[in-house]
């Protein structure tokens, strides 16, 4: 095993998954080819939400690959920020909107 | 900022370069040969195709000194084509119908003193003529605001680089201030019919990225551009023409630099594009030096490549030679065989 469970140069590697299973990887990259393309979304506008997914997801492989690519499709820092800032309010507020149950189960005990 | 030469980098040896694009900094950084993939492509020995386009870079002088500039060109250089070199470009243009399209370039082209003159018999020779007009430059100065007019008189095809459609990566690649004086010119030239439908009059744009990332599509870019430019500014245009920075002088050091110049390499060879490289430019264009040498393209004039013949200088210009030729590569034509390719047209593939 490396020293580290993650490797920036794994990202390279990512089409060789299919060394263990071709068929599965032949349709998965297809699909995922497919995604991607321009479309009712455009792919400037899809890179700009795997961007933001990439953060929910904190997959440092998409965050590497989908930095790169919505700058390199124009989005400044400034809106890749704003894109990272609705990833993590999604995030956030997921974590409290658990906060009703929370409050539903406290009430139901509560005398 | 100053050119390289004025700062004495050891970039401004073009002998440097080519030591770094061929074994990296340390000399032990392998890369694939660009021969071999040239040769799995079935390519190699790269050979010209039907030569059509006579590319005359007239001097090394210009009024900005852009971050990613190939030619290391600024306010600085002073090397400029002579008149009578320019009138040996004239007589082989004049022998040679083949060249149905002159492309000039620089530096800014229009701040060699003789341009008119140049461009006039070029045009009066019937050919197509292409001007690369860094835009900027037709406000630095009294004596260049009728450019429009002379660009239209003579109907030259005009490719104007605007790395982007807001000003800030404009600027951070071209320098402060570009972006706004490009937006004046583009309308200066919209206002004389340049990019306007029906005028005949052509202005494309060049897209190059501002930092060590390929180009996205270059149709995708497009839509943008001609949306976000006509939105904001009411400026039109013809076509947009996506250029990837080949790892050469100005653009080089800032790889270097910025740290990224391994990445980058490994990019470029990585999205090596068969497809791209069978259309190279340097297969129908021959690039004239301001000092009349001979080159496969604008590239290999930057790194002192002569081309690999008999025929190396104006004065002694064959024709047979030059079709005969190998065309002399390094690690550098990555940069025009990746992804969509890269030429001074655009993508090629």
């Amino acid at each position: 095993m490396t020293e580290h469970y993650y490797n920036a140069k794994d990202l390279a590697k990512f089409g060789n998954v299919g060394d263990f299973q071709k068929d599965l990887a032949d349709k998965f990259f297809s699909y995922y080819g497919e995604v991607f393309k321009d479309s009712t979304l455009t792919a400037r506008e899809k890179s700009l939400i795997a961007l933001a997914v990439a953060h929910a997801v904190q997959c440092p492989y998409c965050i590497d690959a989908y930095s790169t690519d919505a700058f390199e499709k124009g989005w400044n820092e400034a809106q890749m920020m704003e894109a990272v800032h609705v990833a993590c309010a999604i995030r956030g507020g997921a974590s409290l909107v658990h906060g009703v149950q929370m409050m539903n189960k406290v009430k139901e005990i509560a005398m | 900022m100053k050119s390289l030469k004025a700062q004495h980098s050891i970039l401004a040896d073009s002998h440097e370069q080519l030591e770094i694009i061929e074994h990296g900094r340390t000399g032990d950084f392998a890369l694939v040969p660009f021969q071999q993939k040239l040769e799995e492509s079935d390519l190699f020995p790269l050979k010209p195709a039907q030569m059509e386009i006579f590319q005359v870079n007239i001097g090394k002088m210009c009024n900005q000194t852009c971050r990613h500039c190939h030619v290391d060109a600024g306010p600085d250089r002073k090397e400029i084509m002579t008149r009578e070199t320019m009138q040996q470009c004239l007589d082989v243009l004049q022998r040679n119908p083949q060249f149905t399209t002159v492309d000039i370039t620089g530096g800014a082209p229009e701040m060699n003193p003789d341009f008119r003159w140049f461009a006039g018999q070029i045009a009066d020779l019937g050919r197509h003529l292409i001007v690369r007009c860094n835009l900027t430059i037709i406000l630095a100065n009294k004596k260049y605001h009728d450019l429009p007019l002379f660009y239209k008189q003579h109907k030259m095809e005009l490719v104007s680089s605007l790395p982007f459609y807001t000003q800030d990566r404009t600027d951070r690649q071209r320098g402060k201030g570009v972006f706004d004086d490009s937006v004046k010119a583009l309308q200066k030239l919209n206002e004389v019919g340049y990019g306007r439908e029906g005028t005949g009059l052509i202005l494309n744009l060049v897209y190059n990225p501002a930092g060590a990332f390929l180009p996205p599509s270059q149709q995708a870019l497009e839509r943008e551009y001609k949306q976000a430019l006509f939105q904001q500014y009411n400026i039109q245009f013809n076509n947009l023409l996506a250029i990837t920075n080949l790892p050469i002088s100005r653009f080089l050091d800032y790889l270097l630099t910025s740290g990224n110049y391994e990445m980058y390499m490994e990019k470029l060879v990585n999205a090596y594009n068969p497809v791209a490289a069978a259309r190279v430019m340097c297969r129908n264009t021959i690039s004239v030096g301001w000092d009349g040498f001979l080159y496969d393209c604008d590239f290999n004039q930057m790194l002192e490549l002569k081309v690999n013949c008999n025929s190396t200088h104006i004065t002694n210009f064959n024709m047979h030679y030059l079709n005969k030729r190998n065309i002399v590569i390094g690690q550098h034509c990555y940069g025009c065989t990746a992804g969509a390719g890269s030429s001074c047209g655009g993508a090629v593939a």
